[in-house]
């Protein structure tokens, strides 16, 4: 039994030499019973000041505890030691020697010191409705709580002095007081004006720097560990969700990239959502219904609707299907109006238009791919169920439409993460809502995408399971980016580019877009054969097969989609990855790459699918799994 | 007191032993001087053959076993035994004559090495009965060589051997068995002065003993010298008590019959010398059972020790003439519904008319009188509980959370008045600071001189006699000289007790905002102290491990409650004020007898030192929480187990039941707190098998009875208090660290 190694033990040398020090000769025999003797009341004593640490309501031993012990049972108290940081213990050079650094202390130096130091402040009880009828508090939506507490002159003092910096011109000062928002275990009392302050967003909208760094206040609060945000949580997100929905003053100047303030705002509100959605029932469902609204309002101007996705994207696929897919037919129609237009008049709010349609086309590629990946976690299974869904994924095309995809794993798959996700969020029940299988959704999707719908499919050796069906389209569906690109030359709609198979016609409106990369796959993977495919073809030719030989044969190999363009290496089972590759065109930024890729994930593979989705809900946090997910789940990300 | 548990056993097990006396002192013939066989009173003779009076020790020994039989009246066994010893009869009745006192004074000198244990032992002592002298059993408790310390490796692991092989229904409950003689086996080798064998004892088998054991354990693995014994507490509580085993007879008997095979005299002797096997009729328990009761420094409870009576009933409300009518109809007349309000008062009137059958004597234990102040009060509460919330896993209570910021000095106690309208905290910088909740300042009253010039016919002198000078939101208390651990109000709100590192309890005067007494008498911390639901009377207990009984008037204690064998972390009272509950680091919460002292509840099977307590409201439960984040729930009256409540990581510092007890609230170290449904939790049908034998089932639902998890930030949880409408008030220092 090791519990005798677990104390701590004075040597007989140690005795030896402590009695040395006091001039004592002490024999060996004596020393070994005195050390023992110590080693036992030490023990003694530390157990003894054990129950003071427990009486005082603390976790910390402190000397204090230990000193109390020692004086109950008649020993010197030992003096000098209580201060209440830790106190540094050294190694000596030589030797293996341990002592407690203890500097000199010039008081000379401390008695004609010129900044006498403040009292402590004054120990005060607050109080704060915690819970109500045991949820949490819910006030009126963006009201501010008045500030109830008097502050004390120094805490008054950090507040001026931190405000000051963050909205002022310095940016080394604004980091530094940003950093200290975010550690500083003391200032719990200045919350209330903080969310104060932070509330002004709506006073200073013209000015985008300001909007920044109140953004930026607002992720320091979020990430102090000692702030208990409770019910500001609400006011915190109403003030962000300003940043994202409003058409802000400042974004009449064209020159004023809002863009980007709406973006880190939406990373914000989901960072916010994750870490402290809990604190505030039934925040998603909230947030969700305001970004609808905004969404499903034509009046409100484009940037209004570009928050609303961005907001919806950075909440996960899972609002992006339930508010923005749903929602699309709808709101295509207004968009095509604006793209559509080409006067000169209407040259601005074009540009917008193309913002919001590459937002659009961002979220909803998110959204298939991790419905994708979602559906293929349930398949890893067997071979056997495997087998049967490639064989309907292959069925199921315009030529025999009796077949349909199999529902089950779908549905299922879909409704699995959504409960996960319910779980570690606000807890919004997702009442009467049937995901949409994920063929139907494609199909619908590429009716307004077309093309640009960036979906493809190569070999990998990790993502094991069948892909999710993504199956043809009727060609009158889609109906004008099929036509534009049989047209060839009038494609305007150039947002997000793939892969090969587009050429980019020279802008009729002249906006300064710039050409799309080549196709990061193509470049990826060079020396295979280029199956390139026209897309004069307006025939059916999207659709996801599995990449065996015996399978292909089934079907006529009619292949556009890239994934076909490389043979399958090897006839082993089949694997897929995703990758979405491309450059979303902004008219001034000079088009943000994005890339997201799905392919080889080992760990993925390998963790089992409920410890995957357990994982889901800390998404923002730091933890290494979840990790690899944001950059894909963040396609729109910003350093911050 | 020995005598009276040996008699226990004999009465259970005395037919089966006699036969064997003979057998097991020849086989110790040679074993020591003082060899003792299964059964105190047949052996006592036997073990007088065996020995010869060598020193002055052992003649003490023998006078002692010489008295014992004379107050047996096994007046033939003396005679032979004084023969034998060669004692003359005139030393005999000089050494006793000399009186009981200085003879046992001696006797206790030499058994109790050390101060502490001596009034320790008078402790208990006192605690049983004056006619508990010292005497034989007390005398043998102190551990003499007996057997060849190389050997109790052998002895130990056989016996382990034969509990692993017998039938599990068996097993489980001789498994019990493994700890106490561990722990006795270890020390004697300790005392023994075999300290290299100790050290390999403990090594070989301490892996085997309970998890919950740990920490007396590591007590245990630190002490390797005789010397060291003396002055550990621990150890003395182990020798001084009995540690208690409830086992069926069925396992008795097996396990007497392998020690007899085995002539195991050794672990035999300890069984008798320092166990106390509890035996039972009938199915023997599930390990389950065992571990849910266990875990108590001194075992499980005896039977007969929770078979008291107990009037866990409330007492009657006083009939309060009430004035308020008028206002109450006024009241009613603006809210307009004058007739719902009527019958629910009657309803109210006729519950408190009735007498509870449980209920003690309204006189049993004297009560203060009321006063003007206390009815008008009483009728305030009565109007504020009709405005009540009625609770329930449907309607969870809101929870206000008082935070305690900058306490740099460390808060170590709060408390909050019936009415909500104060709060208090003590500091481990020696103060109390008091705080008003409400808008209403607090003041002090005026010196002397300027009370001499207020009009004394006046009405509103009760207003002039405060100074408004004085008037801030709060006062601060100095006086205690170590930090205040406990701390609570008076019911009519006009005093603050506090208790303190410093070994007082202080009365302060909430008018003044001056100490009025301190209350000497614990010469050690004194963890917690508290007032009686009717005033005047408060309860303290400390580290010296007795609770004492204080009246206000009185600077010396009306009772004291010795018994428990570690520190009393806790005190709380009965709702009716005629009983008092303690809960210690012994691991056991007590329930005392106000009128005369008795202890009449034991309730075994905390796993840690209980640091909470919380009555029910209809006075019929008992909550208690500990440092392993565990809430038991025990039945008073049948003295019973009856719910454990898992959830919490950390010490359970915080109990409250709400106002109609259908919300057991509980926080915590781990920073939440959390509501349970103690209506479900109490819904537990004792049948009259279970009540009579003891053994308990505990369903595991901690899960269905949780209704709700509520975190703080960075702030542990030490007070809750359910306002009159049921409203949650929590209260913690924030710790920044």
């Amino acid at each position: 039994m090791a519990e005798e190694r677990r104390f701590a033990e004075v040597s007989r040398d140690s005795v030896k030499l402590m009695a040395e020090s006091a001039g004592v000769e002490v024999g060996d025999e004596v020393a070994a019973l005195l050390a023992e003797d110590v080693c036992y009341r030490l023990r003694e004593a530390a157990q003894n000041s054990s129950q003071f640490m427990r009486h005082a309501k603390r976790r910390k031993l402190t000397v204090e505890d230990f000193n109390r012990a020692l004086r109950w049972s008649n020993v010197e108290a030992v003096c000098g030691y209580g201060a209440q940081d830790a106190l540094p213990f050294r190694p000596a050079k030589e030797g293996e020697l341990f002592f407690v650094e203890d500097r000199d202390v010039n008081l000379v130096n401390l008695a004609l010191a010129t900044n006498i130091p403040n009292g402590c402040a004054e120990t005060m009880v607050r109080v704060h409705v915690s819970y109500l009828d045991g949820k949490g508090n819910l006030e009126p939506q963006g009201t501010v709580p008045s500030a109830v507490q008097s502050l004390s002159e120094d805490l008054l003092k950090y507040y001026q002095q931190i405000t000051r910096a963050i909205l002022g011109e310095d940016p080394h000062l604004m980091k530094v007081a940003l950093l200290d928002l975010q550690t500083n275990s003391k200032i719990a009392a200045l919350l209330p004006y903080f969310v104060y302050v932070i509330s002004g967003v709506k006073s200073v909208s013209h000015d985008l720097e300001q909007l920044n760094r109140l953004l930026h206040m607002v992720k320091s609060l979020v990430q102090n560990p000692y702030l208990y945000l409770g019910s500001y949580v609400r006011s915190l997100v109403s003030s962000v969700m300003y940043c994202i929905l409003e058409p802000l003053a400042a974004s009449i100047n064209p020159l004023n990239d809002h863009w980007t303030l709406r973006d880190y705002a939406a990373l914000l509100l989901s960072h916010i959502f994750w870490t402290h959605g809990d604190l505030v029932s039934g925040l998603y469902h909230q947030i969700l219904l305001s970004l609808q609204k905004v969404l499903s309002d034509p009046v409100r101007p484009l940037c209004s609707h570009y928050g609303a996705v961005v907001g919806l994207h950075a909440l996960g696929w899972k609002a992006v299907e339930r508010v923005l897919y749903p929602h699309l037919p709808a709101y295509w129609a207004n968009l095509q109006a604006v793209l559509d237009d080409y006067s000169v008049s209407n040259a601005q709010v074009k540009a917008d238009g193309h913002k919001v349609y590459g937002a659009i086309l961002v979220a909803v590629e998110r959204l298939l791919k991790m419905k994708a990946l979602s559906l293929s976690k349930p398949a890893e299974g067997g071979v056997g169920g495997q087998q049967g869904t490639a064989g309907g994924v292959l069925g199921f095309r315009e030529s025999s439409p009796g077949l349909s995809p199999p529902p089950e794993p779908l549905s299922e798959a879909g409704l699995g993460i959504a409960s996960h996700l319910q779980a570690g969020g606000a807890g919004c029940p997702w009442e009467d809502w049937t995901p949409v299988p994920l063929p139907a959704m494609y199909c619908e999707l590429y009716s307004f995408f077309g093309d640009s719908l960036a979906v493809r499919f190569s070999t990998g050796p990790e993502l094991e399971g069948c892909l999710p069906a993504l199956p043809c389209q009727p060609a009158d569906a889609r109906k004008e980016t099929v036509a534009n690109a049989a047209a060839g030359l009038d494609n305007s709609r150039k947002m997000p580019q793939l892969t090969a198979n587009l050429n980019i016609s020279p802008r009729p409106d002249g906006s300064p877009h710039t050409e799309p990369p080549p196709p990061s796959l193509a470049a990826t993977i060079p020396g295979r054969p280029f199956a390139r495919s026209s897309s004069s073809s307006s025939s059916v030719q999207r659709r996801s097969s599995s990449s065996r030989p015996g399978q292909r044969s089934a079907g006529p190999s009619r292949d556009v989609f890239p994934k076909a363009r490389f043979p399958p290496p090897q006839a082993g089972p089949p694997s897929f990855s995703f990758l979405i590759g491309g450059r979303q065109m902004g008219r001034r930024c000079q088009g943000r790459r994005f890339q997201t890729s799905f392919g080889p994930q080992p760990p993925l593979a390998s963790l089992p699918p409920r410890a995957y989705a357990h994982k889901l809900p800390v998404i923002g946090r730091v933890s290494k799994p979840v990790r690899r997910w944001t950059c894909s789940h963040y396609s729109l990300h910003l350093p911050l | 007191m020995a005598a009276v548990q040996d008699g226990q056993v004999e009465s259970d097990a005395e037919k089966e032993t006699k036969p064997d006396a003979s057998n097991d002192v020849a086989g110790n013939s040679s074993g020591g001087a003082r060899s003792m066989s299964p059964n105190a009173a047949s052996s006592a003779s036997g073990a007088a053959k065996a020995a010869a009076p060598t020193g002055p020790g052992e003649q003490q020994t023998l006078l002692a076993v010489l008295q014992f039989l004379k107050r047996s009246k096994l007046l033939e066994s003396v005679d032979i035994l004084r023969r034998e010893a060669g004692l003359s009869d005139e030393l005999d009745e000089s050494q006793t004559n000399d009186g009981a006192a200085a003879g046992s004074a001696s006797l206790l000198r030499r058994v109790s090495v050390g101060g502490a244990a001596a009034t320790n032992i008078a402790a208990t002592t006192t605690s049983k009965g004056a006619e508990d002298q010292p005497d034989v059993s007390i005398v043998l408790s102190a551990y003499s060589q007996q057997g060849d310390p190389a050997l109790y490796q052998v002895y130990y692991s056989g016996l382990k051997n034969f509990i692993e092989s017998v039938l599990d229904c068996h097993r489980a409950e001789l498994s019990q068995l493994f700890y106490p003689l561990f722990v006795h086996m270890y020390l004697e080798l300790v005392y023994n002065n075999h300290e290299h064998e100790a050290k390999v004892f403990f090594e070989k088998f301490s892996g085997d003993q309970e998890c919950y054991y740990r920490d007396d354990l590591r007590v245990l693995s630190g002490l390797t010298k005789k010397e060291h014994m003396k002055g550990n507490e621990t150890l003395l509580d182990f020798r001084t008590s009995k540690f208690v085993l409830r086992i069926s007879r069925d396992s008795y008997q097996l396990l007497k019959r392998h020690l007899q095979e085995r002539q195991n005299n050794q672990i035999w002797l300890i069984i008798q010398e320092h166990l106390y096997i509890d035996i039972f009729d009938g199915m023997p328990r599930s390990k389950s059972q065992i571990d849910s009761m266990s875990g108590s420094l001194a075992g499980e409870a005896r039977r007969e020790a929770n078979k008291a009576k107990v009037y866990y009933g409330l007492l009657k409300e006083p009939e309060i003439e009430v004035p308020l009518d008028d206002e109450d109809d006024e009241a009613e007349n603006e809210e307009g519904k004058p007739k719902k309000k009527k019958p629910k008062k009657d309803n109210l009137g006729s519950k408190n008319k009735k007498q509870d059958p449980n209920a003690p004597q309204q006189n049993r234990i004297p009560l203060p009188e009321l006063k003007d102040s206390d009815k008008l009060d009483k009728i305030m509460s009565m109007k504020e509980a009709t405005k009540k919330i009625r609770l329930g896993p449907d309607t969870l209570p809101s929870i206000c959370f008082y935070t305690f910021l900058n306490a740099y000095q460390g808060l170590t106690s709060v408390d909050v008045t019936d009415d909500s309208s104060l709060i208090a905290g003590g500091f481990a910088d020696s103060t109390v600071r008091v705080w008003s909740v409400t808008p209403k300042k607090l003041r002090k009253v005026k010196s002397a001189a300027d009370l001499n010039l207020i009009d004394k016919e006046a009405d509103d002198v009760l207003e002039r006699i405060m100074d408004e000078k004085t008037a801030s939101e709060s006062k601060i208390l100095y006086g205690h000289s170590g930090p205040v651990y406990g701390i609570s109000f008076s019911p009519d709100r006009n005093y603050l007790l506090s208790s303190s590192e410093d070994g007082t309890v202080r009365l302060w005067s909430l008018q003044t905002f001056t100490c009025l007494v301190g209350y000497k008498g614990h010469n050690y911390p004194v963890w917690d102290t508290q007032f009686s639901p009717y005033g005047y009377y408060f309860v303290s207990g400390g580290h010296d491990r007795i609770a004492r009984l204080w009246a206000t008037d009185h600077y010396q204690p009306l009772r004291m409650f010795a018994g428990h064998l570690a520190d009393i972390t806790c005190t709380h009272f009965h709702p009716n004020s005629n009983y008092v509950a303690t809960g210690s680091a012994d691991r056991t919460v007590r329930l005392w007898d106000v009128l005369n002292g008795n202890c009449v509840r034991i309730f075994s099977g905390h796993k840690g030192p209980i640091h909470s307590l919380a009555f029910s409201p209809n006075g019929k439960y008992v909550a208690s929480g500990a440092t392993d984040g565990r809430v038991l729930l025990w039945d008073i009256g049948h003295g019973l187990m009856i719910g454990e409540l898992k959830g919490h990581t950390d010490t359970v510092y915080a109990l409250k039941f709400s106002r109609d007890g259908e919300i057991l609230a509980s926080g915590s170290m781990d920073g939440t707190v959390r509501l349970w449904d103690a209506l479900k939790a109490f819904d537990v049908e004792t049948d009259d098998f279970t009540a009579a034998t003891g053994h308990i089932h505990l369903p595991d639902n901690s899960q269905e009875l949780l209704l709700g998890t509520y975190m703080t930030k960075s702030t542990p949880v030490i007070h809750l208090h359910f306002t009159r409408r049921n409203l949650l008030l929590a209260a913690g220092g924030y710790n920044s660290q």
